[in-house]
């Protein structure tokens, strides 16, 4: 079936079957940055925005996506960019297989939350597993763009 | 320096961090095969008869592969040097299954959902056996879980398989170890058990493959080991390795459980026999499922000393969970002991008898710490308790009797340790935790119980004597490096490092030095990113074949300029005279290098191999808060304070240990890997094997006290293992200072706590 | 693999019902990340979308969550913070991760009876209701004990009177499945005590609910009022917490012993009956 959306900021015609996730349609679209890392709806790799909020798109079902704006790293360049300097700064990528959903749900974050504690960012990004770095230097690394102590 | 011991980003690091495709999944053609697998629903059984009809009769699928189809030659899939010390003991596939998740049969089709639609119509009966599950009761057990006849050993590693023994084996250094337990005034015995632990890393495995224009394999693979890959797919397919080659592109993630093969032989398989593309990408149940984790041990560990508190005999005895295959079986449960014997060597006598059985569960393999973790538990929780009964502190039973430079032990054949700051580590870690004011515990207005809790632990550097990694440097015909390596970054930023060490040599900057790493048909042989290696063995070998070229850079500059080699020095930029007076340019060496008749473009080139292994340190102070309503234990800091040498990159270094001791921290709390009475993994996915979110680590924090290694690249020793092994007996530590309960069972769950504390 | 065969958003929910009872394997689709765990095929799935049940109403005496409210809607709705003491979005918040709950409906939570849900301690003890097309308005408590029966969840409804209530509840690590859920409520002279993952569904201890209302009732909880007093034994909450853990039935699962969890369930419950009784005091 034909799925309607605005895909970062372009009309877009999606193509998917009716059972098909959205996570899946988008990889086949193209949209490389979507990873899977669990098939149990908590990793958090896959997170996209819908309609500005941080979503799992291997749970999303893609026909409801029609007329919904759905955003990708790919379409937050500019921002990501900037997160990532800092996060790579901080060397918190590590493999990098679970960043571009990180970095779209700190993004998220940055839009929703004003100046969050500590505890409201950890929060926040507890649906986001990293088996690598321990969490400290992202943490490090969210402080430092955000400028929060 | 200037470029070592610096902060140099990563240098995949934006490209990684954004979503770039640069994973294996990303680069697979699109035309690939989807590659689906039948698994075992039984934990032991013998396939009666198989039927693949209606799944080769669905319109999509390609092939249809059981174990009649594959050949009868058996291999490993662990990643080691060659001979391998793991048994030849699988085929690509089976009339035996062996555990829950052992492959049945291949489905290749033109889409996942077809692929899977396939699995569901291949009939399969089976004569369902009794599975050997307990590791207690796995020896002479009436199942033999390897009852064939053609399992090979490329030595003996103590293997009885009619009896479900792996290996065997057992070190005895000093004098009589029960005479020497005899004679200490005080003895303390534990036993203690180590849970089965994921690597879960968050690439699941993944390779793809496809014939190339000279009709050779060519398979990209997420793997630590692309060398050792192509040799299990020669041997395992009996073509020749000059007609495979691997790739390993950017990986998500290995921490050991790519140091053993796992897809690749299926996706080889389908290209082999069809000559099409094929891809394979295990879900997150099938890598929890049928890969392989770290292995279960049971540990007896008995430990004496005098009154003063000097250690005088250590003894432990390790049964170790193999699972179905044998992969890392015999070197893991060696680790155990090796890691854990020579630390304290004040010792008289030491001994070590381990065995590691067959069980129909999923294989035991790699995973960061490999032994090491399992027997710093048992030491450290050992250590832990004698020095409770000593009424010792135990920072100070640690620095009464810890090795130091200069020092042997009795298992180091007259070796020296050349370099440790390990004491000086507690020190400073005693200081940061806060241990004078803490220890051992403070009660909580609110009832919960603050405490502290400590443990030391030693991992190697690269294995001694087996290792050997080659790399090699070449002078571009601009004047700019290519750094050719065969070891595997894997998130963890080798590639990075290893680049900086070549730059510091060089004189240069990061930045002129493009590094390609992990293809079989490119790099120069490696063993791959595992045991430590990169940094110490590899880094040698960069660090060598940096001086080589820069020599030959010397030595032609000179020519060019008609000076003898001691008459001129290399600055990065420029061969100059000693008088200041005459130069060339590097960029003009190069050129000249290239044109015309009797050149030689200039290279480093280099194998390197260790005889030793020095061993990185550190300590662990854990601070936890127990709720003893509950028993839920929170931890709320972790001070480490590590020794790995010289720190080649501090941010780079930082995260490694960061991770590491967060693994280590899931291993002593949340993780483990269950199964029901019939041999099902329960824990196969994220909501049931529950790894640390951000919310369950509390604050972590890293300091290194730098030594310097004489026999490592600038100093340096290893830091990807070491980190991974003080969580667990730490933590246990702190919550018997908290409880009065000694945990010695992981993970410390609440209920463990809330009944164990009476 | 879960399998959908076709889709359908219906206009209305008769014809929602309709078309989820004409055949066994059609099924309303809440936000997917349960129902996708399993290998479930279904025949149509049915999504409420154009159904306008994605709202969170304050009417005159109660508080409505359509079906399809996210848990992040509960968790962050400035109403559902200032009501109950904040219990529901407490409730919701360890659940996974905020893009989980961006997903995950309260209707696809409640209509399945999860053993392990949060959110259904919470309600119940809230003395919630919910309405269905086919059974009309029920008792969530008497929801949970009916058979399964195919019907359309489109509502939950919490009855908005002075109610304070204390959400708790204990787990392994931070987003796992919790080992044990507890929720106490006040409401005027009433009190209900609610556990849950025991593993089974919540539930209501009833002789327990009632003797703790009796004891507030008769001043009997006073030297208990201040909370975070350390451990203050009275044995007239003792009483109370005994009946509850012999009233209710534990069983055991991987996160916990039945043992364990009759244990720990005095201990949330009592951690419930000092926050309620704190709210109050101040």
């Amino acid at each position: 079936m034909d799925i309607e959306v605005t895909l970062n900021g372009k009309k877009t015609t999606l193509q998917g079957k009716k059972d098909e996730f959205l996570a899946d349609t988008l990889r086949a679209h193209g949209q490389l940055s979507i990873r899977k890392g669990c098939n149990t709806t908590c990793c958090g790799l896959c997170t996209v925005w819908i309609d500005g909020k941080p979503t799992l798109s291997c749970a999303y079902l893609t026909f409801r996506a029609e007329g919904k704006n759905i955003t990708t790293i790919e379409g937050v360049k500019e921002e990501a960019e900037a997160f990532a300097k800092v996060l790579v700064a901080e060397g918190a990528e590590q493999c990098g297989f679970c960043s571009p959903g990180f970095i779209m749900t700190v993004l998220a974050m940055k839009n929703e939350l004003q100046n969050p504690t500590e505890d409201e960012i950890i929060h926040y990004l507890t649906g986001n597993l990293c088996r690598c770095t321990g969490y400290m230097g992202q943490l490090r690394a969210i402080k430092k763009y955000l400028g929060v102590a | 320096m200037k470029i070592v011991g610096k902060d140099s980003p990563k240098i995949d690091g934006m490209a990684i961090a954004t979503g770039r495709p640069v994973y294996t999944e990303d680069l697979a053609p699109k035309d690939a095969l989807v590659i689906k697998i039948l698994r075992s629903p039984h934990a032991f059984a013998r396939i009666k008869s198989i039927d693949t009809s209606r799944a080769v009769a669905l319109e999509g699928v390609e092939c249809v592969f059981t174990y009649q189809d594959v050949p009868g030659i058996r291999f490993t899939l662990a990643g080691q040097s060659y001979p391998e010390p793991s048994p030849y003991d699988r085929l690509i596939l089976d009339e035996i299954v062996r555990y829950v998740g052992d492959e049945v049969a291949i489905v290749a089709a033109v889409d996942e959902r077809t692929a899977l639609n396939a699995l569901k119509r291949i009939k399969v009966q089976y004569e369902v056996l009794e599975p050997v599950l307990d590791l207690e009761t796995a020896i002479d057990h009436p199942s033999i879980v390897h009852p064939e006849d053609n399992l090979h050993l490329n030595f003996d590693i103590g293997m009885e398989k009619e009896r479900n023994i792996i290996s065997y084996q057992k070190v005895e250094a000093g004098e009589e170890i029960e005479e020497a337990l005899r004679q200490c005034d005080v003895v303390v015995e534990e036993t203690v058990y180590t849970q089965a632990q994921s690597q879960a890393m968050m690439e699941t495995f993944r390779a793809f493959s496809y014939l190339d224009h000279a009709n050779r394999l060519v398979i990209t693979s997420s793997t630590q080991v692309p060398f050792h890959v192509r040799r299990q797919i020669a041997r395992a397919f009996n073509i020749p390795a000059s007609r495979v080659r691997v790739i390993k592109p950017r990986i998500g993630g290995g921490f050991g459980a790519k140091q053993t093969g796992c897809c690749e032989v299926f996706s080889a398989l389908v290209t082999l026999k069809t000559g099409k593309p094929s891809i394979i990408i295990y879900d997150r149940t099938e890598t929890f499922n049928s890969s392989t984790s770290r292995h279960a041990m049971k540990m007896k560990v008995r430990l004496g000393a005098d009154k003063e508190g000097m250690i005088r005999a250590y003894d432990l005895e390790v049964l170790s969970d193999g699972g179905a295959y044998g992969e890392h079986s015999s070197t893991t449960l060696g680790c155990v002991g090796e890691k854990t014997m020579s630390m304290y060597n004040k010792t008289k006598a030491v001994r070590f008898t381990g065995t590691a059985v067959y069980t129909n569960k999923q294989p035991g393999g790699a995973f960061r710490g490999y032994g090491a973790t399992q027997g710093t538990m048992a030491l450290e929780t050992a250590v832990n308790k004698l020095a409770a009964e000593l009424q010792m502190d135990p920072t100070e039973i640690r620095l009464k009797n810890l090795i130091e430079e200069g020092e042997t032990s009795l298992v180091y054949n007259g070796k020296v340790i050349k370099s440790t700051t390990l004491k000086d580590c507690i020190r400073k870690g005693k200081e940061l935790i806060g241990w004078d004011e803490k220890y051992p515990r403070q009660v909580l207005s609110n009832g919960k119980i603050r405490a502290v809790g400590m443990a030391v632990t030693q991992q190697g550097s690269g294995i001694a004597g087996i290792d050997t990694a080659s790399a090699e440097i070449r002078l571009n015909d601009e004047g700019s490096y290519n750094l050719l390596l065969g070891s595997t970054d894997m998130g963890t930023g080798s590639d990075t490092i290893l680049s900086q060490m070549a730059a510091e040599i060089m004189e240069t900057t990061v930045d002129q030095i493009a590094v390609y790493a992990g293809d079989t048909d490119t790099s120069p042989y490696d063993p791959g990113s595992y045991a430590s290696s990169t940094t110490y063995v590899t880094g040698m070998a960069v660090v060598q074949a940096a001086e080589e070229l820069k020599e030959k850079i010397l030595i032609q500059g000179a020519r060019y300029m008609d000076r003898n080699p001691d008459e001129v020095e290399f600055n990065g930029q420029s061969v100059v005279t000693l008088d200041g007076k005459t130069s060339i340019t590097l960029e003009k060496i190069a050129e000249l290098n290239v044109l015309g008749s009797g050149r030689h473009q200039l290279v480093g080139n280099t194998t390197y191999g260790s005889p030793v292994s020095p061993p990185p340190y550190m300590v662990g102070f854990a601070e936890v808060e127990v709720d003893p309503q509950t028993g839920k234990v929170e931890p709320i800091d972790f001070v480490a304070v590590i020794d790995c040498g010289t720190v080649i990159n501090p941010k780079l270094a930082r995260i490694q240990a960061e991770g590491g001791l967060v693994q280590g921290i899931g291993m002593a709390l949340y993780e483990e890997v269950r199964y029901d009475g019939k041999g099902r993994m329960h824990t196969n996915d994220f909501m049931q094997y529950k790894i640390p979110t951000r919310k369950d680590v509390g604050n972590i924090r890293v300091h290194f006290i730098e030594s310097y290694e004489p026999t490592g690249p600038f100093g340096a020793k290893s830091i990807g293992e070491v980190v991974a092994n003080t969580p667990a007996p730490a933590i246990a530590h702190a919550v018997f200072n908290a409880t009065g309960f000694r945990v010695t069972e992981l993970p410390i769950t609440p209920e463990k706590v809330f009944l164990g504390q009476g | 693999m879960l399998t959908i065969r076709d889709i359908v958003q219906p206009e209305t929910l008769t014809e929602a019902y309709q078309i989820l009872t004409k055949q066994r394997t059609n099924t309303v689709l809440g936000g997917c990340a349960f129902l996708r765990l399993g290998s479930k095929r279904i025949g149509i799935g049915i999504d409420l979308a154009k159904l306008n049940l994605d709202q969170i109403t304050e009417e005159d005496d109660t508080i409505k969550l359509g079906a399809m409210t996210t848990l992040r809607q509960i968790e962050t709705h400035p109403l559902l913070n200032e009501s109950f003491g904040g219990v529901l979005p407490k409730a919701v918040s360890n659940i996974i991760g905020v893009q989980f709950r961006n997903g995950v409906t309260i209707g696809g939570s409640v209509y399945s009876k999860y053993g392990f849900s949060d959110p259904i301690t919470a309600l119940l003890a809230l003395n919630a209701k919910v309405d269905l097309v086919k059974a009309g308005r029920l008792p969530l408590g008497e929801f949970l004990a009916r058979p399964r029966e195919k019907d359309v969840l489109t509502h939950v409804i919490i009855p908005k009177e002075e109610q304070i209530a204390s959400y708790q509840s204990l787990r392994i690590s931070a987003s796992d499945y919790p080992i044990l859920t507890a929720a106490v409520a006040k409401n005027g002279e009433d009190w209900r005590i609610v556990v849950g993952a025991r593993p089974q569904v919540a539930e209501l201890a009833g002789k327990a609910s009632e003797q703790l209302a009796q004891a507030y009732a008769h001043a009997k909880l006073d030297s208990f009022m201040v909370a975070g007093e350390k451990n203050e034994v009275n044995e007239v909450v003792e009483g109370i917490l005994e009946q509850m853990s012999q009233e209710l039935s534990f069983g055991s699962n991987a996160r916990g012993s039945a043992t364990y969890r009759q244990g720990i369930a005095k201990v949330l419950v009592r951690r419930g009956i000092q926050e309620v009784l704190a709210w109050i005091s101040k």
